[in-house]
């Protein structure tokens, strides 16, 4: 009997060294997909965050401010449903819905589909908005030119310590829903603070996406990003 | 459970580098960096490899520690937290090792 497989017969187990990066599929269509957009100076960012913080209103607000300067358009990643690609379109601008199932993230592949379905004009931005999860989507490269990750005050100041991965990965964070501070306990220093052990540069932006405050920041961000991407 | 894809990926792999091969045994590196918890990808495996040619194969996965270099002491250090930490308490420091999430081999028969 085979010692190593169990299978009953006498034969001998051949090791295939392969060495191979796990991700390199996902990492290879990324690469594509950041060079289908640079080849049309779009400037695609990826937004991530818990479910409920507030990304499609937040999209929803930038897509209103932005209206006559600077096209956007959206993927939009959920399990189930086409809820955030409505709305998003109430505001008169396209939009993708991909429903990944049973899946926790976007990938670079389903992206890819994502924008050849969307089809953005050139020197626009398009904005990806991931799955609500801050574990699994900080692990796939989407071809994005930046990582975006959303906490609302009411989630609590912790966040950057248990989700490390996502903060660690991320190019800029907006805390999001900040008309609240005053009812929530929230220490926006030790927020800060927190994101900054785990991405020493980072910048946090606070604002609140349906009251307007802090909103003309972000969209800065936006504009010189773009400038600089294209 | 990000595991469930990045274990379909692994056979996936497997399955485009050694078509119409039956395959014994897979041995994968996890480092402790990584972000990926090697009992979600145990408890996904089975149920990926079931009816391919990977079916009732065994699963190896070494899970090397983590290393990284300190920007401000520049000491090198060893980590296996994901809040990456210097002895000295800074926070600016480069990842060397850990975050592999490899395929290393794979037993033919």
């Amino acid at each position: 009997m085979c010692a190593t497989c169990g299978c009953g017969e006498t034969h001998e187990h051949r090791t295939v060294v392969l060495e191979q990066d796990v991700l390199a599929k996902n990492d290879h269509l990324a690469h594509h997909n950041r060079h289908w957009l640079a080849d049309r100076r779009i400037l695609a960012v990826n937004l991530m965050s818990s479910p409920g913080a507030g990304k499609t209103t937040l999209l929803e607000r930038t897509i209103r401010e932005l209206a006559g300067e600077l096209p956007v358009s959206v993927i939009e990643g959920d399990q189930e449903t086409q809820f955030d690609a409505d709305r998003i379109r109430a505001t008169g601008c396209p939009a993708v819905q991909i429903n990944t199932g049973a899946g926790c993230h976007l990938d670079a592949d389903m992206v890819a589909r994502g924008l050849r379905e969307l089809d953005p004009p050139l020197d626009s931005i398009v904005v990806i908005e991931n799955v609500g999860n801050l574990v699994c989507p900080a692990l796939f490269d989407l071809g994005e030119a930046a990582k975006l990750v959303i906490t609302s005050v009411t989630e609590g100041a912790d966040k950057p310590l248990k989700y490390p991965h996502m903060f660690r990965a991320a190019d800029l964070v907006l805390l999001n829903k900040t008309d609240l501070l005053p009812y929530v306990e929230f220490d926006v220093d030790r927020f800060v603070a927190d994101a900054r052990k785990l991405n020493p540069d980072i910048a946090v932006l606070p604002l609140s996406a349906t009251r307007g405050e802090g909103v003309a920041d972000w969209l800065d961000w936006l504009r010189k990003r773009l400038a600089v991407h294209t | 459970m990000h595991e469930l894809s990045i274990t379909q990926s692994v056979v996936d792999a497997v399955l485009e580098r050694l078509p119409d091969t039956k395959i014994a045994g897979v041995r994968l590196e996890i480092g402790k960096l990584s972000g990926i918890m090697p009992d979600s990808v145990r408890f996904c495996f089975d149920l990926v490899i079931a009816g391919t040619l990977l079916e009732g194969a065994r699963l190896d996965i070494d899970e090397p520690s983590g290393r990284a270099h300190c920007v401000d002491c520049d000491t090198e250090f060893a980590v296996d937290d994901l809040i990456l930490l210097c002895p000295c308490g800074s926070a600016n420091v480069e990842v060397l090792a850990g975050r592999q999430l490899r395929i290393r081999s794979v037993e033919v028969v």
